[in-house]
């Protein structure tokens, strides 16, 4: 049974528009790889060209940040649910390059 | 693209900057991306959602979001039919526009950045609120329009 994956808003056009997308593997790493490949215009955008994910992804499984229950090797299920969970900071000064 | 926003959730926005006030406010920007005739593209927003400002070192110059309130913002957004379109912040006693801190830490193109200026702990009047994109190859903020409703 394949695990379900929350898709967040800006990434929804590489997948066809779809909020959730649903992949097999027997862990994390192997359904984020899964649906990399059904939906290439995504890799670029979760992963950084060393195969880790990029430094503002967070993946949680269920509820708990796949950092600490074994990133990639973490063992699913198919009753599982993954959510990207983009990193968000930010605040004043100095100036950005604007415009 | 451009952002429009309900007058009542832009004050919301404010008010929320002026509580927080002399730290930096932070919340999500939840609703829909219209598809389709003129506006297509545009992120449409019902309601701005309030988060915590969880830095707790610099709140005065820095926020940013606790991942597992974050987490538990995407469900509440789900439950509601609602996206995540955009996030917006507050900069104490400077300019609405975005620092290279900012930028340094955005997420993904494809987001609305709203950013409000609290100045001595009233919302500007004048370019008090500005909205920007972030460019495809995230190199800067690009200005965006924002229609208030």
């Amino acid at each position: 049974m394949p695990v379900k994956v929350f898709i967040p808003t800006p990434l929804r056009p590489f997948v066809d528009r779809q909020a959730a997308v649903e992949a097999e593997g027997r862990d994390v790493g192997e359904v984020l790889e899964n649906i990399v490949r059904a939906h290439p215009q995504l890799r670029g955008h979760l992963f950084q060209a060393d195969g880790q994910l990029r430094s503002f992804v967070n993946v949680y499984l269920n509820d708990e940040d796949i950092r600490y229950t074994g990133s990639g090797q973490t063992p699913v299920k198919s009753s599982d649910t993954l959510s990207i969970v983009p990193s968000i900071a930010g605040g004043s000064s100095p100036a950005a390059r604007c415009c | 693209m451009g952002l429009a926003i309900p007058r009542s959730q832009l004050e919301a926005v404010q008010r929320h900057g002026e509580q927080t006030y002399p730290h930096e406010c932070c919340g999500l920007l939840l609703g829909s991306i219209a598809e389709g005739g003129g506006d297509d593209g545009v992120r449409r927003i019902a309601e701005a959602y309030a988060m915590r400002n969880a830095n707790e070192a610099t709140p005065h110059n820095r926020f940013d979001f606790d991942p597992k309130e974050h987490l538990a913002a995407q469900r509440a957004a789900r439950e509601r039919g609602l996206e995540i379109v955009g996030f917006y912040h507050s900069h104490p006693d400077h300019p609405a526009q975005p620092s290279q801190y900012d930028l340094d830490h955005a997420a993904w193109p494809g987001y609305s950045y709203l950013i409000v200026s609290i100045q001595r702990g009233r919302a500007a009047e004048r370019d008090g609120a500005n909205s920007f994109e972030l460019a495809e190859d995230r190199s800067r903020f690009l200005p965006e329009p924002i229609e208030i409703l």
